[in-house]
């Protein structure tokens, strides 16, 4: 099943901030996307189009598949493998008057047991001659929660996401960003088909699982800060930290750094991320007896882990505005990309080693993520 | 504690909006010195659609959310 992250992404989504007061440019994107680690394999295409209808009026779509195919840790330790299809689309307008600009967007995804729908709203205001950029946003989710081995089984998650962004120009060669989000969620917040794993020296293997329950509220509160220099000679170095917690106790601090050049008609990129945080207050790798405590949690992204990224592209611009115009094409360009994600996990023991209990090695994951899509602008 | 040091942070934020609004602010980047900002390799989002989706990856693999603009994209979290 794929989890209420989906919702909250689009969430999350209008706490971007604006750089000037005009609209995006025309422009279509259709990507192939394959994440492939730690036993899930997903892959599918996107469709990103944006088209400006007069001077004012930005409309956006966006029409996205996920196509899964898992046998992760979290599934062979409890579970069967499965398959599981998820589409998903949105629509968005931004209107464009004086320094202001104003969005909103809805989003809908559907997959067999999952169903959320966001409405989102966001305005920015240009300052100070273009040099700050201020946005606000508020978003609204209404998730349903089903089980895909019992149709009467439906719960509902209620989310509602706050946002403050300033963009602002410092020198002739350097942007910052600092945004701030708090987001809270009401109602069904674990995952159905998981489970947590309790001392039961009455099994053969000295443990056993039972479903895991979560609280049924979270709020979360995240700051972060952006910087891009351009570099002496054509190239651009960018810096980001985040700062996150939330009231599950978990607290996350998150840095990149990222440098990109350009060559000619090639533009490449390179990245390295660190994530680092600690484990909710209600997570245990392995609970002392059934039912221990009144909130329990074995899921991994919930527990204390330390994460890396290294992440190489190549975007390859073989249409552009030099007057070599193919139709009615202004630019185009092809870009693939690759991720490299090591997860370290601090408290979450691999079960399929079959270890004696207490003994068992702690669980690592490598993703190799690919993006590869052509962009066209008109 | 964390819920202070939070604050601290919107505290300053709020401050640093409030100083800006002190007075007229003469734009110290003009227009015309702003070539470099607007080359292409500035643009924070350049690719929304692939920034998108690998913002949904994070949160389907890590419990933080939220602080870095932009969204979008799948996952797989079971």
């Amino acid at each position: 099943m794929l989890r209420r992250i989906i919702s909250t992404i689009f969430l999350l989504s209008f706490g971007s901030v604006a750089v000037a007061t005009v609209l995006p440019d025309d422009r279509t994107d259709v990507m192939y996307h394959l994440y492939d680690g730690g036993g899930v394999q997903i892959d599918g295409p996107s469709v990103l189009v944006r088209k400006k209808v007069g001077k004012s009026v930005s409309l956006i779509g966006n029409y996205y598949v996920d196509m899964i195919s898992s046998a992760s840790i979290d599934v062979v330790t409890t579970a069967s493998p499965y398959t599981e299809e998820r589409k998903q689309w949105s629509l968005g307008a931004d209107y464009l008057r004086g320094n202001t600009t104003m969005r909103v967007n809805y989003t809908s995804s559907v997959e067999s047991d999952y169903d959320a729908e966001t409405f989102a709203f966001s305005v920015s205001q240009d300052m100070f001659g273009a040099l700050t950029t201020l946005t606000l946003g508020y978003a609204l989710g209404d998730d349903v929660v089903g089980r895909s081995d019992d149709p009467d089984f439906m719960r509902h998650l209620d989310k509602q996401m706050f946002s403050v962004g300033v963009s602002q120009i410092l020198t002739k060669n350097l942007i910052t960003q600092l945004n701030f989000e708090t987001m809270t969620e009401e109602g069904f917040l674990n995952n159905p088909y998981r489970s947590v794993r309790y001392a039961d020296p009455g099994s053969a293997l000295g443990y056993s699982f039972e479903p895991e329950l979560y609280p049924n509220t979270r709020t979360s509160n995240a700051v972060g800060l952006r910087a891009r220099y351009f570099l002496p000679y054509r190239a651009a170095i960018e810096g980001e930290y985040r700062y996150f917690v939330d009231t599950w106790d978990i607290e996350g601090h998150t840095g990149s750094l990222t440098y990109i050049h350009p060559m000619g008609d090639f533009t490449f990129t390179g990245k390295f991320r660190y994530h680092n945080q600690t484990g909710a207050s209600f997570y245990r790798d392995l609970f002392s007896r059934s039912q221990a405590t009144n909130f329990r949690g074995r899921d991994k992204e919930i527990s204390p882990l330390t994460s890396y990224t290294v992440k190489l592209k190549a975007a390859y611009e073989f249409l552009n505005d030099d007057g070599n115009k193919w139709g009615f094409f202004k630019r185009a360009s092809v870009t693939a990309s690759i991720h490299l994600l090591h997860i370290d996990y601090d408290e979450f023991s691999d079960l399929t080693a079959l270890a004696p209990i207490g003994s068992e090695p702690l669980y690592q994951l490598d993703a190799d993520i690919f993006q590869v899509f052509v962009s066209f602008w008109y | 504690m964390k819920d202070r040091t939070m604050g601290r942070i919107v505290l300053a934020l709020l401050l640093l909006m409030g100083l800006s609004a002190c007075g007229p602010i003469e734009p110290w980047v003009k227009p015309y010195e702003r070539d470099k900002l607007a080359d292409p390799i500035m643009a924070m989002d350049s690719d929304a659609v692939s920034t998108a989706y690998i913002q949904h990856v994070y949160e389907a693999r890590e419990g933080a959310r939220g602080g870095e603009g932009g969204g979008g994209g799948g996952c797989g979290c079971n």
